[in-house]
């Protein structure tokens, strides 16, 4: 037992000390860098209380994939230079924004623990059965039968989401050569060469 | 508090027993690669140091370590030299949970293959690190390319993955390995086999999508500041996934550490020599492809990756589930 709360402890204090970091670090780049070790950390603490599946899902699609994202915005964008102009004083618009978006999220997150703590069938269901399969199994037991609308939901809202990016950023470009493979693959001698009679001191035009 | 300093002493015990074995092949490793390399073009390759240039690798290495570690003076220091660090243990980290044999696994976790696959897509990181942290244009270009084209091929190979997961039902390696018994996946799923090899090759930066490196444009993309030990990391790191990617092969669609057929020469063969015999196997392959194919083109690579790989495995996918479905053959969990 020592030992699991010696580990509990450390990744418990990566984990809160990253996140400080996240908010404090003057360059943005770090900042990122601490986002990614927030994440791994909270990673291992589900592998600890036995949720491995859940730990391994956001080692893949949070530091595998969205971390990536911001990486790659931060380096692209100029993120530091926007940031260093709060500090000397310019007014910002993005300050009040941020902290309405906060406020929602922490009036959101009060519901849901509220929702729980209060009504205690919330996170019951008719199909889980708690027995010493795995929890992956588990998972997929209750997610694809109970909350079957809400998963598929979830995924036509992730799909919107994609589209609408897709669609904002969209330029159709004029004049761009593109590669047509059918047009490549299904030309033959026939179509693509043509004998032509040179005239001398005349010369032919070719390529119209 | 002796017995947790016991248990510690056992457990890196097993990890130095899995790790030097895998050190030591990656230096083999590079040799064959080399050597084939050379056969395929009709030279010789390394074949002055050691018996057949046996031991080129390690008096590769022990140049690198000889030689001088240059950090450019406008580098962002502590990123470049975690970059190198970050590959090399990510690649040697993923190797706990390959299991050589039933028993011959240093973690036999539940959600192994997913672990497999967060370790690989973590791999991303040491590149782009590198790439940024050189403050150069070239290695920033080449780790751009390089980290598009792993997000993109890390898609299909995930599906792939389902694939093989929804003909097993289980997590765990072992499990799927044990699933082959009657048959390797490689039959029933043959298309999804080539696909993952291909992408395997995107996901390793290997020939013909070595892009990130393509020595014409962009010098030797990432690494191209990296000197001395820490070039030798990278490079490390680099055939550690490789061999990564072929463990990863062999145990979805060839049957791991399983014999060919459960007959009497055959199963007398112990069962991590089976495992090794399928990683070389898969890794001549890879050698092969190297020597004989050129490279692709950024915008067909991106294609190929998403216009194709990506619909057809989805296609695929359903078409697996369907047959299990039809077929009553799902697996099935006992609650």
């Amino acid at each position: 037992m020592i030992v699991h709360s010696i580990f509990f402890y450390f990744f418990s204090v990566i984990a809160i000390f990253s996140s400080l970091m996240v908010i404090t670090s003057r360059s943005t780049i770090n900042s990122v860098f601490f986002l990614i070790l927030d994440f791994i950390s909270v990673g291992c603490l589900f592998i600890m209380v036995g949720a491995e599946f859940l730990g391994m899902i956001l080692l893949i699609v949070y530091v595998g994939a969205v971390a990536v994202l911001f990486l790659f915005v931060v380096m692209m964008l100029n993120v530091a230079e926007q940031k260093q102009s709060w500090f000397i004083g310019k007014k910002s618009t993005h300050i009040p924004t941020g902290l309405i978006v906060s406020v929602l999220i922490l009036l959101e997150l009060l519901v849901v623990v509220g929702g729980w703590k209060y009504k205690k069938d919330v996170m019951s269901s008719s199909t889980l059965v708690l027995s010493d399969i795995s929890n992956t199994h588990q998972l997929g037991l209750v997610m694809y039968t109970d909350y079957i609308l809400y998963f598929q939901l979830a995924g036509v809202v992730l799909l919107l989401a994609m589209i609408g990016a897709i669609l904002l950023t969209f330029r159709e470009r004029v004049g761009v050569k593109k590669q047509s493979y059918i047009n490549q693959i299904s030309r033959g001698p026939l179509t693509s060469i043509e004998l032509k009679e040179v005239e001398s001191f005349k010369g032919v035009k070719i390529d119209d | 508090m002796m017995e947790y300093l016991q248990i510690l002493g056992q457990e890196i015990y097993k990890i130095i027993f899995v790790l030097v074995p895998i050190l030591v092949s990656v230096a083999m490793i590079v040799w064959l690669d080399r050597r084939v390399w050379g056969l395929v073009q009709k030279r010789r390759g390394p074949n002055v140091v050691g018996p057949f240039g046996l031991f080129q690798t390690l008096a590769d290495a022990l140049k690198y370590i000889f030689k001088e570690i240059i950090i450019p003076a406008s580098a962002n220091k502590t990123v470049f030299i975690l970059a190198p660090i970050v590959t090399m243990t990510l690649a040697l980290v993923a190797w706990a949970v390959i299991p050589m044999s039933q028993n011959l696994v240093l973690a036999d976790i539940n959600v192994g293959i997913l672990y497999l696959f967060a370790v690989s897509s973590l791999g991303v990181y040491g590149i782009i690190m590198g790439g940024w942290a050189s403050n150069s244009k070239y290695p920033f270009l080449g780790a751009i390319r390089s980290a598009a084209q792993m997000v993109s091929y890390e898609v299909s190979i995930g599906i792939i993955i389902i694939n093989v997961l929804l003909c097993v039902g289980s997590l765990n390696l072992n499990d799927i390995v044990l699933a082959q018994k009657e048959l390797w996946y490689v039959i029933p799923l043959f298309p999804m086999f080539v696909i993952f090899f291909i992408s395997a090759l995107a996901e390793t930066n290997r020939p013909p999508f070595d892009l990130p490196e393509a020595e014409a444009e962009l010098v030797a993309g990432y690494q191209t500041e990296y000197s001395g030990m820490m070039y030798a990391m990278f490079w490390l790191g680099e055939y550690a996934n490789i061999l990564l990617m072929c463990a990863m092969g062999s145990i979805l669609f060839l049957g791991g550490w399983l014999p060919i057929m459960d007959i009497y020469p055959l199963n007398i063969i112990p069962a991590p020599l089976w495992m090794i015999i399928k990683i070389l196997f898969l890794f001549l392959l890879f050698a092969l492809i190297k020597a004989i194919v050129p490279r692709y083109r950024y915008d067909q690579l991106m294609r190929l990756g998403w216009k194709i790989f990506l619909p057809f495995s989805l296609v695929y996918l359903v078409l697996t589930a369907s047959f299990l479905f039809y077929f009553d053959k799902l697996p099935k969990v006992n609650i």
